[in-house]
């Protein structure tokens, strides 16, 4: 589990994030959803040590990150998936050696042993025999199926996803969507989702925290989303025609 | 002048930071080599291409110079020899390795910090600054010696052959001239200030391309900056360097 205190930061004379207190659950899909500029992901940079708070504690595992030495960091890091908004995949890199980056650097596995687990992980996100292509030669949901495989090779206790759904076509989206929380389920993992992407709210979300003005302004279930009656998430949820007439209607049923 | 100093603290942090301990000694070992290779093999062709010419120039021109009967000929071969030995090799083939390498540096790290890939190592648990830097380093420490070297020895080699070719210098007046009153503490000096310079480009190029923000301009800037600040050092470090090992 995660459980962020009383988290806030300022840039200068700026304050971004303003006591922002919330936890976020094992084996859930957490999301963390705000417009743009709200401070969603300055919240995502200060969790994983990226950037440091001006005040407040991030909690892993009931210990706080930001009171350990850089050595204990290093090892929290390393139960830390993240998935990058543009993938961040080495370049240089085919899609077996990014995947299997994080075992060459920590672990003592024989060649044997990670070519295993990247076949694994590889076949987990749909991306079987893709393993020499160089990331210049995948598709935008391609470079995102990597970075869960790269995210999750290292069995991660803890997996975040910067705008998972960026840049990708309603039905990828969907199918991204669905991974992340199959894998969150299959292996128990605190899973942080940071969007803006409504349809993945209402997808994957099971523990909701709305980003306002840099203040937690309110949390729940993807249930409670639609029915709350909270003006500025009626704002963020409703802001498009679609959506606002899907409301109506629903409210007319 | 307050953000001169603050560059210079920067500067001297992020160097603590790339001489941490690696996580893995045999990655890293496997990046030097990678680097090597990088930053060695790769400038070799036109390291070897200038040093030919400027060899045959050098040759040409003190001959060319020369009108006097009461200086002898084999002068063009030992003014040679100092020209490449001294300062051609070492000062203006790592004047030439800081546009090259350095600006490969720069642009390839400021590359991966926008596009989030060393933001990808810090979360992994990987010291990006170590990761990238660090045998970056210690390729061009390793291998700038060799490229110099055989820059002395093509640029050498130049002036032999265009030297007699176009009938400026006898082949035994050149190879004598080489050979006449040769210090080998020369090529010692030559080495020693060839590692200093091979350590400020890759540290200032790093430097720069490892603190961009923004995009493609930011990192065409870093790699610009990177390359006249490292030229400038490399000029200043020569003067205090001569006047330290030959004074």
């Amino acid at each position: 589990m995660i459980a962020i205190k009383n988290i806030s930061k300022s840039f200068g004379d700026t304050q971004v994030l303003k006591n922002i207190t919330f936890d976020f659950f094992p084996g859930k899909v957490n999301i963390i959803i705000g417009q743009s500029g709200s401070g969603k992901s300055v919240l995502s940079k200060c969790m994983v040590g990226l950037l440091e708070p001006t005040a407040g504690q991030v909690l892993y595992g009931g210990v706080d990150f930001y009171s350990l030495n850089n050595r204990e960091r290093m090892n929290i890091r390393k139960e830390i998936g993240f998935l990058f908004q543009y993938s961040a995949l080495f370049d240089s890199l085919t899609v077996e050696e990014n995947v299997m980056f994080p075992l060459r650097m920590f672990t003592d596995w024989s060649l044997e042993q990670m070519k295993d687990r990247v076949n694994f992980c590889l076949k987990r996100v749909n991306m079987e025999n893709k393993n020499h292509l160089y990331p210049a030669e995948l598709s935008g949901g391609m470079k995102k199926r990597v970075g869960i495989a790269r995210a999750i090779s290292m069995n991660p206790k803890y997996l975040f996803c910067d705008e998972p759904n960026s840049g990708l076509d309603p039905q990828t989206s969907i199918l991204i969507d669905n991974l992340i929380e199959e894998i969150t389920h299959e292996f128990n993992i605190t899973t942080v989702v940071i969007t803006h992407d409504m349809n993945s709210v209402i997808e994957i979300g099971q523990n909701i925290m709305f980003i306002y003005k840099g203040e937690n302004w309110w949390q729940g279930g993807k249930e409670d989303i639609i029915k709350t009656n909270n003006k500025e998430i009626n704002d963020f949820v409703y802001a498009s025609k679609f959506m606002q007439t899907l409301k109506d209607k629903l409210a007319g049923n | 002048m307050q953000s001169f100093f603050y560059e210079i603290g920067k500067f001297w942090l992020f160097i603590r930071l790339v001489f941490r301990k690696p996580e893995k000694a045999k990655v890293y070992y496997q990046r030097f080599l990678d680097e090597c290779v990088a930053i060695g093999i790769n400038s070799l062709g036109i390291v070897s291409i200038m040093s030919l010419f400027i060899g045959a120039v050098i040759t040409l021109q003190t001959a060319y110079n020369i009108d006097s009967p009461w200086i002898p000929l084999y002068t063009v071969g030992f003014t040679a020899r100092q020209s490449i030995i001294l300062e051609f090799s070492p000062t203006i083939i790592s004047l030439i390795l800081a546009g090259i390498v350095g600006s490969k540096i720069s642009s390839e790290i400021g590359t991966m910090r926008i596009s989030e890939q060393l933001d990808a190592l810090d979360i992994m648990g990987v010291n990006s600054a170590a990761f990238m830097v660090l045998p970056k380093i210690f390729g061009a420490i390793f291998m700038f010696p060799f490229i110099i070297i055989i820059s002395m020895f093509l640029g050498l080699m130049g002036g032999f052959i265009f030297g007699v070719i176009t009938g400026a210098v006898s082949e035994y007046e050149y190879v004598y001239g080489i050979q006449y009153w040769f210090n080998p503490y020369s090529v010692q000096y030559a080495l020693t200030k060839t590692v200093a310079f091979a350590f400020i480009i890759t540290t200032i190029s790093s430097y720069f391309g490892y603190y961009v923000s923004g995009g493609s301009v930011e990192v065409g800037k870093a790699s610009t900056k990177g390359v006249v600040v490292s030229s400038i050092l490399i000029l200043l470090a020569n003067y205090q360097l001569t006047q330290w090992l030959l004074l």
